[in-house]
């Protein structure tokens, strides 16, 4: 187990040196001239020259590369190109906004994760009836649909024309809410985007499991716990659904990416201001710095939670501790 | 004298088949007759054999009697209790168990030993305490050979080799003490060197508890060695039922006996030719007007191909499915 996890760390510490390399260069072959988005984002020459100084930007490349991990490993993300949230510094920036879109993202997937799995389990044991039909077309639907379609759809519905939920943003604007007040603010901001990617997921979690859970019912063990005289609720408690988890939990692995690739355009149709939002904005500025920081997170997001998950799979699944 | 246990009467189950979806449109689904009117009786403490090829139906005919399957037609009843359609089997489930033929499959991969074989203890409140959960947990594993029991309580069963998983599963089902274990061809995927001892472990269960086997077998040796009764099955129906030694000895139907003929028997070198049966089983799906085994039998009739045989009592207790017997009991 031990030794295990050991190797999965390294690996993925040697990802994430990849990572930051390609990180570098990848924004250096990007189009765009870097002191014309500079001299359009600032006024002043005095300023143009400090931040190009600060980037090491009129030194060769390599140089630059040292530069960049030199920073990199002392903590220093750099200056960003352009001001966000009344700060230019990258790191402040990301630490500011990753809250907002953890929360989000969180819930979304906890949502997602809870209700399609008892969609699943439920197709399953109803399999073949109308209700299965319903609802595992109802899932295709939502697996297949885009996330801007949908978004703007409940905006339409729930903002414009039932007028339940703001249209976006994280506070009430011109309010200033004190203790629990805020907390529901921010949570009445948050439930269509949650529930916008939360639903979207849900179709995928739930045809995952409805096949998983088809397969795991004919299986000989849960016969033998039927023939014992267990009751359907047990089976399913204790042997059907832990087992059926093993496969939900690559689903869930896999689908990390595209939550966060998600998150982009959620965060952005709902005005929210998390990480993706930063990083569609970043993008149109051309900020590199700010970009950089960026992916730089997410990718060690994104290794993280697949060292996580491979790390959960030994209690999940016994077999693999060995 | 012996109790009746368990008496199957024309027992059926069919399974419908899928088509393509213009096909399930247009024309009835396809039937296939998986147990087509099996009837046979079992006594307390009795051993009864079903054998037959692969695709005859005996594991559904095992399943169907332990409600595992939907029963299409007729009826089952243990310990003089009807039991096809009965609402509450939580009394039946306790006294009826089944293992299966792959220990690596009827085993729970999360589970440890120790837990599979107590489980249906507690769930079922069999037992009070934790102390007399492990008391029994104890004994059934020392009874399946499973010593020191300490050794195996907290392993998983992808640990275990096979036979001992078999064990263990064995032990799982008669912890509850059942009267009835349906065991569908429970070594057949073993190796030949440790089903001696599983099968000495389930008789002498039998011995010291009086547990009734239906065991299911595809090896006519080893149900002749182990059993009370021998039913031969075919497509779902049972050619020949009799004592082990009406069926071995006296055997009267064309299967059994091309089956006798393949019969591998210690000390006997092969000679002569045997009689090998020609073709194939057919689908279980095909419509069969007459006999069952009108195909493939070596002796078949006009009337073979046209009506469907009644079973001849040619012995008290020895049943065969043949219009021959018919001739034979009106010669004379
Ligand atoms: N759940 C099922 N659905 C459809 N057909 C089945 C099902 N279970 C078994 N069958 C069919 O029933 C026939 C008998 O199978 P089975 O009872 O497993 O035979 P055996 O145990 O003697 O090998 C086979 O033709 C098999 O394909
Ligand atoms: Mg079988």
């Amino acid at each position: 187990m031990g030794k295990r996890i050991l190797k999965k760390f390294f690996f993925s510490c040697v990802t994430i040196v990849f990572v930051v390399a390609f990180n570098f260069f990848l924004f250096r072959i990007m189009p765009g001239n870097v002191e014309t988005i500079i001299a359009r984002a600032t006024t002043t020459e005095a300023v143009k020259q400090r931040l190009i100084e600060k980037a090491g930007l009129h030194r060769p490349l390599l140089e630059q590369f040292w530069i960049y991990m030199k920073d990199l490993l002392t903590g220093d993300f750099g200056e960003a190109f352009n001001s966000y949230d009344g700060s230019s510094n990258v790191l402040t920036v990301i630490m500011g906004r990753i809250p907002n879109t953890v929360i989000l993202l969180f819930c979304a997937e906890l949502f997602a994760i809870i209700a399609g799995l008892i969609i699943g389990v439920i197709c399953a044991q109803k399999r073949t009836t109308k209700l299965d039909t319903g609802l595992l077309s109802g899932s295709l639907v939502l697996y297949s649909m885009p996330t801007f379609w949908f978004a703007m759809l409940l905006i339409f519905l729930f903002c414009a024309t039932l007028h339940i939920f703001p249209t976006g943003g994280i506070f009430t604007p011109g309010r200033h809410y004190y203790g629990m007040a805020k907390i529901l603010d921010y949570l009445k901001h948050m439930i269509l985007p949650m529930l916008c990617m939360g639903i979207l997921m849900m179709g995928c979690y739930a045809i995952t499991m409805r096949s998983t859970m088809i397969n795991i019912l004919t299986e000989d063990y849960i016969n033998t716990a039927k023939a014992k005289g267990f009751s359907t609720r047990y089976i399913l408690l204790h042997h059907a659904i832990p087992n059926a988890m093993i496969p939900m939990a690559t689903i869930i692995a896999l689908n990390m990416a595209a939550i966060l690739g998600g998150a982009i355009q959620l965060e952005t149709l709902f005005s929210w201001q998390g990480l993706g939002q930063l990083m569609y904005d970043a993008l149109n500025r051309r900020d590199y710095p700010m970009l950089q920081g960026c992916f730089f997170i997410s990718a060690v997001a994104m290794i993280l939670a697949n060292f996580l998950t491979d790390v959960l799979y030994g209690f999940i699944d016994p077999r693999i501790r060995e | 004298m012996s109790e009746k246990l368990l008496e199957v009467k024309d027992l059926k189950v069919y399974f419908e088949m899928k088509k393509g979806f213009a096909q399930s449109l247009f024309g009835k689904p396809e039937v296939l007759k998986a147990v087509d009117g099996v009837s046979f009786s079992l006594d307390k403490g009795e051993i009864l054999s079903l054998v037959g090829e692969s695709g005859s139906g005996k594991t559904t005919t095992a399943k169907a009697i332990l409600q595992l399957v939907p029963v299409t037609g007729g009826s089952v009843v243990f310990n003089g209790e009807e039991i096809v359609g009965k609402k509450d089997l939580s009394e039946f489930r306790k006294k009826a168990q089944m293992i299966y033929q792959d220990p690596y499959q009827s085993l729970n991969p999360r589970q440890y030993i120790s837990d599979i074989v107590g489980e249906p203890l507690m769930v079922n409140e069999l037992v009070s305490t934790i102390e007399e959960r492990d008391e029994r947990i104890r004994e059934a594993l020392e009874e399946a050979a499973l010593v020191p029991p300490e050794d195996y309580w907290f392993r998983r069963p992808f640990e275990l080799s096979g036979g001992q998983r078999q064990r263990a599963a064995i032990a799982g089902s008669l912890i509850m003490k059942p009267d009835l274990v349906a065991a569908d061809e429970p070594v057949s995927m073993l190796d030949a060197s440790i089903r001696t001892g599983i099968i000495d472990f389930m008789l002498k269960e039998r011995d010291l508890k009086g547990v009734a086997y239906l065991f299911i077998t595809h090896d006519l040796s080893l149900a002749w060695l182990i059993s009370d009764k021998i039913a031969i099955m075919y497509l779902g129906k049972i050619m020949e039922i009799g004592s082990a030694a009406d069926i071995v000895k006296n055997a009267k139907h064309p299967y059994t006996k091309a089956l006798l003929d393949i019969m591998p028997i210690p000390g006997k070198t092969l000679t002569g030719k045997r009689k090998i049966l020609e073709g194939e089983t057919p689908n279980a799906s095909s419509e069969i007007r007459g006999c069952k085994f009108c195909g493939r039998c070596p002796y078949v009739m006009g009337i073979c191909k046209e009506t469907e045989p009644e079973y001849i009592e040619v012995s008290p207790g020895h049943q065969v499915y043949c219009h021959r017997m018919k001739e034979e009991t009106e010669d004379e």
